[in-house]
């Protein structure tokens, strides 16, 4: 009965699928605001927390506004996001509206020709021998299937030309030298006090029991990809991140 | 006389192989006389039973053990009884949690407390409750504090007598801290020591303006409790804001210390402030230690302090008198020899700023809410410690009822990893007598035997027993979950020497065949 009712006023008053965070000025310096309060003990300025990176046009729980304001309102059930504490509605709507403006402080319509950076990307990038899309392509940086759902176009450059400024976590190359045979690089897959497990450029895992070992360096500051800066013009540039903001999902 | 003496203690030292304290015993040792499993044997050490919870939130229990019974606390404020031999559920608590309940870190509970046929917990909306410890059936629930106002709890109570004594969470949320006793009977409260002073009481001047009414300093990790002295020993968590202090200038008792309390009428008796005006959020939560030892040739009363701003404490625990302060972790915050009264001199630019002043150790601290032990048999303090720089930055510090108080925040050091080590320090010299290196800080407590054994799990969940003197390692299990809880031990109905801890959302329980 309750619920009846309840979905029945959703309709009537059309909050549910129309929920839309404000972007006035006001509404944002509020929501800045709140933002300090209560979430930037985790999230940072927003893309330097420890938590989730926020910065942002698409968030991966948070598709519609309506979902953002539930994630602020619930938490994230199992993870260390937690349900908003002593903030009232308009707050969440006001902190939810800055969020939004985090992922857009950089021009949602992107320059170039995103069939055109496919060409570069496949070709004079030599992207694809590092990163897979849709299933195809390398297994020594991340899975590029959804970065533009995840990464703004202004983000997707720096990566492109100053990779070391935009460490994405979890791609540590690391450097071994066994007490008997050739020094094994590769990506880390996971280290603990007694091993260290990597992927090399073949695709091949090595499991390696750190005792068996002379040395082991990480490269902690540096990305294993090239920067592009002075390798590709300001066209086949602006091409590649159109392309990358393209690529949303399944292919 | 001795004879006497004798006895109490081996009553507090559980002989009989129970766990009935967080720490095992009144005292903060985490310390277990059982024998069974030495250093001939435990390589043959093996899971024995393991038990799964059904949250997803992280499982920090510490089990109390009683006559073939393990009172395991689960997230975020339930109870579960299970034979301690076979792991098998013998009865639950589940407890409906408000919506909204406050939390900084988690939905979390750090374990029970056990007082005849008691069971008592601490609960995330700020209750204490008592339960049959055969049926789980609640025998009073009493509020402690106001969850709307961002009160929680979430360390174990200490049994004092007759009476559970319980602190207060919400350091983040600028609430004001406190330490409270209740009767084991009736739940009626019998003392609350506020750690933060009222307009005009002695301290408040420490506190510039009004902000000692958002003070914090609260009470989030389990004090020891000495019966000669009947004194508890409690430490005291972070002034609010975390990490911005323009508006409380002043020391800002009594945050950041070690309070010696009254057990029947919960006066304060000395305090013993650590960190003066904290600005990195370095609670002085650990669990104090308290031995008798000869310090310069002379048989004193001490209370050991691993402290989360990375010195190492002696104080004469009668009156509080500093004896010894030692770096034991990397630091750059301050002089690296304290003065004669123990208090730190603070470099310059140290403080958070708008745009991130970089010092060691990082806001987790040298160590945090892990629990240490010390041993018997080695005289030594075992802590697990972290190594790892922050950057701390400034931000708004206006206050709003109920919600984060921090003015600020930290990031690790970029281009650096964690690592942390398990230390055996020395409390003649605060210096270690091995360190065992750890690739990545661990959140997991320490545990030491009269077996010669120190056990402790990594980061990911690697279950080590090491040699006591030597910190060699002997045995290990891989759990295969994180680790934020603290090892027990106990003997079960099956006659056997049995060593817990909760990896994941599993607690195990080892045995030798
Ligand atoms: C205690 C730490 C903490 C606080 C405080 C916190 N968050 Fe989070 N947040 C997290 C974590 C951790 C995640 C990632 C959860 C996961 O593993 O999926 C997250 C995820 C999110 C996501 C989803 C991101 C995505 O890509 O889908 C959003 C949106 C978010 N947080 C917004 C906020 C807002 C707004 C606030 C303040 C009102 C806030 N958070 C406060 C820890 C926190
Ligand atoms: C030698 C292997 C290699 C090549 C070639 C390479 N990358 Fe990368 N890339 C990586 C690695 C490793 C990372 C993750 C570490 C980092 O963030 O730099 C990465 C990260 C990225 C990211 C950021 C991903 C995220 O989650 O934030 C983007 C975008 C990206 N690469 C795009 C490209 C494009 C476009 C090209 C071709 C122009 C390219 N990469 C070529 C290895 C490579």
């Amino acid at each position: 009965m309750m619920r009846l009712i309840l979905i029945g006023l959703m309709f009537s008053v059309g909050v549910w699928a129309q929920l839309s965070a404000p972007s006035d000025k006001a509404s944002l310096s509020a929501g800045k605001t709140q933002f300090e309060i209560h979430c930037a003990f985790c999230h940072g300025r927003g893309d330097d927390g420890f938590a989730a990176n926020l910065v942002s046009p698409n968030l991966v729980h948070a598709p519609t506004d309506t979902a953002l304001v539930s994630i602020i309102r619930n938490g994230i059930l199992g993870t260390d996001m937690p349900p908003a504490l002593g903030m009232t509605e308009e707050q969440m709507m006001q902190v939810a509206g800055y969020v939004r403006s985090l992922g857009r402080s950089a021009p949602i319509t992107v320059a170039g020709d995103a069939a055109k950076g496919k060409a570069v990307y496949q070709g004079k990038g030599g992207c694809g021998g590092c990163h897979m899309v849709g299933g195809a392509g390398g297994k020594m940086g991340p899975d590029l299937t959804q970065i533009g759902a995840m990464r703004s176009p202004a983000n997707l450059r720096t990566s492109i030309v100053d990779p070391n400024a935009t460490l994405a976590g979890g791609w540590t190359m690391v450097h071994v030298t066994p007490k008997t045979g050739a020094q094994v690089n590769g990506i880390r897959l996971s280290e603990d006090n007694f091993r260290i497990n990597l992927r090399d450029g073949r695709g091949r895992i090595h499991s390696i029991a750190k005792d068996q070992t002379t040395a082991i360096t990480r490269d902690l500051t540096k990305s294993s990809m090239p920067s592009y800066q002075g390798r590709l013009n300001a066209k086949e540039l602006d091409d590649l991140v159109a392309y990358l903001f393209s690529l949303r999902g399944a292919m | 006389m001795k004879a006497l003496i004798l006895f109490s203690a081996s009553i507090l030292t559980a002989q009989t192989g129970d766990w009935l304290q967080f720490q095992g015993n009144a005292q903060g040792h985490r310390y277990s006389e059982l024998t069974q499993i030495d250093k001939s044997n435990v390589a043959k050490l093996k899971p024995a039973w393991s038990f799964q919870i059904d949250k997803l939130d992280k499982f920090e229990a510490s089990p109390i053990a009683k006559d073939g019974i393990l009172y395991v606390s689960e997230p975020p404020s339930d109870v579960t009884a299970v034979e301690s031999h076979s792991g098998k559920v013998l009865w639950r608590y589940k407890r409906v949690l408000p919506d909204n309940v406050p939390f900084c870190c988690g939905k979390v509970n750090r374990g029970v407390g056990i007082h005849g046929n008691s069971i008592f917990i601490s609960t995330l909306d700020a209750h204490l409750v008592a339960l049959d410890a055969a049926s789980g059936n609640v025998l009073w629930d009493v509020t402690v504090a106001d969850y709307k106002k961002a009160y929680s709890s979430t360390a174990a109570p200490l049994i004092v007598k007759d009476k559970v004594v319980v602190g207060s969470a919400g350091g983040e949320f600028g609430v004001r801290g406190y330490l409270a006793a209740f009767d084991v009977k009736t739940g009626k409260e019998a003392w609350r020591l506020w750690t933060v002073p009222a307009a005009g009481e002695k301290g408040a001047e420490t506190w510039k303006g009004d902000s000692y009414k958002y003070g914090s300093a609260t009470t989030w990790v389990t004090g020891s409790y000495d019966p000669g002295l009947n004194t508890i020993y409690w430490g005291t968590g972070n002034p609010g804001p975390d990490w911005k202090g323009d508006k409380r200038e002043g020391d800002n008792l009594y945050s950041d210390s070690l309070l010696a309390i009254d057990a029947d009428t919960g006066k304060m008796k000395w305090y013993f402030q650590f960190t003066p005006h904290d600005v990195h959020d370095w609670d002085a939560t650990q669990v104090p230690i308290l031995v008798d030892q000869m310090w310069n040739g002379k048989m004193r009363k001490l209370a050991l302090f691993a402290n989360r701003n990375a010195f190492y404490y002696v104080l004469d625990r009668e009156t509080g008198e500093y004896l010894m302060g030692k770096q034991y972790v990397r630091q750059t915050w301050a002089k690296g020899e304290l003065d004669a009264k123990g208090r730190p001199t603070r470099l310059p630019n140290t403080f958070p700023t708008a745009n991130g002043t970089a010092v060691y150790p990082n806001s987790p601290g040298a160590t945090n809410f892990q629990a240490p032990s010390y041993s018997a048999k080695t005289k030594l303090h075992y802590v697990m410690t972290r190594d790892e720089g922050g950057v701390f930055y400034t931000g708004d510090d206006t206050y709003h009822e109920g919600s984060w108080y921090l003015a600020g925040r930290f990031v690790s050091k970029p281009g650096e990893e964690a690592t942390g080590a398990i230390k055996a320090i020395d409390p003649a010299t605060g210096k270690s007598k091995w360190e065992y290196p750890l690739s990545a800080p661990s959140w997991s407590g320490v545990l030491s035997t009269a077996g010669g054994l120190v056990f402790a799990a990594t980061a990911d969940g690697d279950m080590l027993a090491l040699d006591d003197s030597t910190g060699k390692l002997l045995w290990r299990y891989p759990m295969g979950g994180r680790a934020f809880a603290n090892p027990i031990s106990y003997t079960a109905a099956d006659g056997k020497q049995h060593i817990a801890i909760a990896s994941g959302h599993t607690l195990f329980s080892f045995s030798v065949d």
